[in-house]
């Protein structure tokens, strides 16, 4: 038995973990597949004691690779920093990146993952050409658009909840170098900060917002817009990035991150980018920015923390992220990574988070019942103007919240009603979500 | 470089034959299962292998080593480089109540691994010479309760090692002995990995260097060096009374 959580820390499970460089056999009999643990809640834990986790990290070999069309085949483990570690330098990237590196292709299928060019590419789903999967009843099957398309798209964003997802083959972006060229440009408020998002995103492929989640009245949602695409060659600097050592965060006895020093943080944060300006950007510091900092999730402490991200549509109302943050700013949320970017159209997966719409993400420290009451209030919001939270992120909402959000989750039942009629695949969060037992 | 793998499908091999791929070097990989070398050479290749061929070659079955060897010789158009990393690992438990496993383990760790590194380190020194890398352990470095059996193969194979390299480095051949401690690898996977516990990638960036500089002995991570310096000098009686 080890002890198991996602990336916040909370909650943690006593679990019997199954490490095996041949992830295919030890996916036999397992009821969920774990990746390197960056969702941030219940998703990559086990609903029972008696579950098996089959742990894909140590099959991370690439099967394939094509230069001439840039699709890759590998095993599921494989990280997406390993991944650009070998093709950054060659003209090749992941054509979706999410916040982090430290992620198995596994993963950012299970999760359907995006970043900040979703406006454009969609989610990393979209990528995705073909999986090899071991299904509930044990068979291992190839599947894609053309071979069991259902459960194709079930299993993008589908939580691992559908099968072991063994090997991922995608396409992956041509790039003109591995350096980014990117602008900055500080916004004072909220709808100035969602305007200038949406101008940006018709210009540029990549966009994204940081926010100061402590500030109310006349400066809520101040914060800054970054904006970027990839350099051409001639702006580019002449060597290739070499992806940074990294300092770690030690045990600490006591958060760090509370409601003083985040306004602090956010303050200093705030007026270091005063002035618009432009840069040539290392793909660490403009993809992955956290990943300098090895464990930064101690930085709150023993007690964990919570994400939340949810997406708002807002073609019918602009004036729901007003309101959002009104509800967010009152009850205080001393969140020091908060960001939102705008989401395009709604992809594939059964299942996958993003929908059109201006989409927040939240750090919030766990403080008990205030935490749970911030997110259950945000989640009547987002209940009432029709949009959803994303599962990876999730810890906190409540099953009926969720299933009121989801008028596609009937279907995604349907189908893994069909491949595991036992359920023999599940995790704490389809108990918590879906309303199963545990 | 043009280097033979015994073992390059899983852990410290693993890293360390992608480590040699990056720097677009030839390969050849033996080993067990087919399916498996067959994968590793693939993932080699993306990463930029100049060539990678593979074998299969068990070390429970030494007759098959010369056949093996002349097959990666003619296909690496003569080997420089020869890593071994393959070998067995049980628990001194396992061992004490499954005589015929210890048997197995005996002969793959001790006998077999010497058979095969006899027959590679001929072909080199028949052309000069080159570099015979060989994966032992700290459990070689003295009589300790939890590693009996285990530790007295491994013994015998540094021993192996070290005497071949003082005979045989004058006429051009280089022979590495790598003493991991603890690793966290399968083959350590569900023991509870005690401080200075290393990563297999970490592990073969230190091997790497060794093998470009011709370094005789590798303690990886480097604190075993001193754990094991100690640990030589503890007097009979108090190494009874230890655990470790």
């Amino acid at each position: 038995m080890t002890e198991l959580s996602g990336w916040g820390r909370y909650p943690v499970v006593e679990a019997t973990e199954r490490v095996s460089e041949n992830f295919e056999a030890a996916s036999a009999g397992a009821a969920l597949s774990r990746g390197l643990g960056r969702s941030y809640g219940d998703a990559s834990l086990p609903a029972s004691g008696d579950d098996i986790v089959a742990s894909s990290r140590r099959a991370d070999r690439i099967l394939g690779f094509d230069p001439a069309t840039g699709v890759v085949r590998a095993e599921a483990g494989l990280s997406l920093r390993e991944l650009n570690r070998v093709f950054l330098h060659r003209g090749f990237a992941s054509p979706v990146s999410p916040g982090t590196q430290y992620v198995t292709l596994g993963g950012m299928v299970a999760a359907d993952v995006h970043g900040g060019n979703h406006h454009v590419a969609g989610t990393f789903g979209e990528h995705v050409r073909s999986l090899r999967m071991r299904v509930a009843d044990g068979r291992v099957l190839e599947v894609s658009e053309a071979a069991e398309p259902e459960l194709f798209r079930a299993t993008l964003g589908g939580m691992g909840l559908t099968g072991h997802v063994l090997e991922v083959e995608f396409r992956m972006e041509r790039i003109p170098s591995a350096w980014l060229y990117t602008e900055t440009r500080r916004v004072a408020d909220i709808d100035e900060l969602v305007e200038t998002l949406l101008e940006s995103s018709r210009h540029w492929p990549m966009t994204k917002t940081w926010f100061d989640s402590t500030q109310r009245g006349r400066g809520m949602g101040r914060g800054f817009a970054i904006v970027g695409r990839w350099a051409e060659p001639g702006e580019a600097r002449p060597e290739a990035p070499r992806l940074r050592e990294r300092v770690s965060v030690p045990p600490l006895p006591v958060g760090l991150v509370n409601a003083l020093t985040v306004r602090v943080f956010n303050e200093l944060w705030f007026h270091s980018q005063s002035r618009p300006h432009a840069a040539i950007a290392h793909p660490q510091t403009f993809f992955w920015p956290l990943d300098g900092l090895r464990h930064w999730n101690r930085l709150y402490g023993p007690r964990g923390f919570a994400q939340y991200q949810c997406v708002l549509p807002i073609e019918r109302d602009a004036r729901v992220v007003r309101r959002f943050f009104a509800a967010l700013t009152r009850r205080g949320c001393p969140s020091p990574v908060s960001v939102i970017k705008d989401c395009g159209a709604e992809g594939r997966g059964l299942l996958s988070f993003p929908k059109p719409g201006i989409s927040i993400a939240l750090d919030v420290p766990l403080r008990g019942e205030r935490t749970q009451a911030l997110v259950d209030a945000l989640n009547e919001i987002v209940l009432e103007v029709g949009g959803r939270v994303y599962m990876a992120k999730d810890v906190l909402t409540r099953g009926a919240h969720f299933r009121a959000m989801e008028p596609r989750l009937a279907h995604f039942l349907e189908v893994r009603r069909k491949w595991d009629p036992d359920r023999r695949l599940r995790s704490a969060l389809s108990v918590r979500l879906f309303g199963e037992d545990a | 470089m043009k280097a033979l793998f015994l073992g390059a499908t899983s852990g410290m091999g693993r890293a360390l034959s992608r480590l040699l791929a990056e720097r677009g070097e030839s390969l050849f990989l033996l080993g067990i299962p087919a399916q498996d070398l067959e994968r590793s050479a693939k993932d080699l290749e993306a990463r930029g292998a100049a060539h990678v061929g593979v074998l299969v070659c068990d070390l429970l079955d030494p007759a098959s080593f010369g056949a093996a060897l002349d097959r990666a010789d003619e296909a690496l158009g003569g080997f420089d480089t020869v890593v071994v990393t393959a070998g067995l690992f049980a628990s001194q438990e396992r061992l004490e109540a499954d005589p015929a496993f210890t048997a197995k383990l005996l002969a793959a760790n001790f006998t077999n691994t010497v058979l095969f590194c006899e027959e590679a380190r001929k072909r080199m020194l028949s052309r000069g010479g080159g570099t015979l890398c060989v994966f032992s352990s700290v459990a070689g470095e003295r009589g300790r309760k939890p590693v009996v059996l285990y530790g007295a193969a491994k013994a015998g194979l540094t021993h192996y090692l070290e005497g071949l390299d003082h005979k045989f480095r004058a006429q051009g051949l280089v022979t590495i002995t790598v003493k991991p401690g603890f690793v966290k690898t399968s083959m350590t996977e569900g023991l509870k990995p005690p401080p200075f516990a290393g990563e297999p990638e970490g592990v073969a960036r230190q091997v790497l260097r060794a093998l470009d500089r011709g370094t005789p002995v590798v303690y990886a991570p480097p604190p075993w060096a001193l754990v094991m310096l100690v640990i030589r000098a503890l007097p009979r009686f108090v190494m009874r009374r230890i655990g470790f």
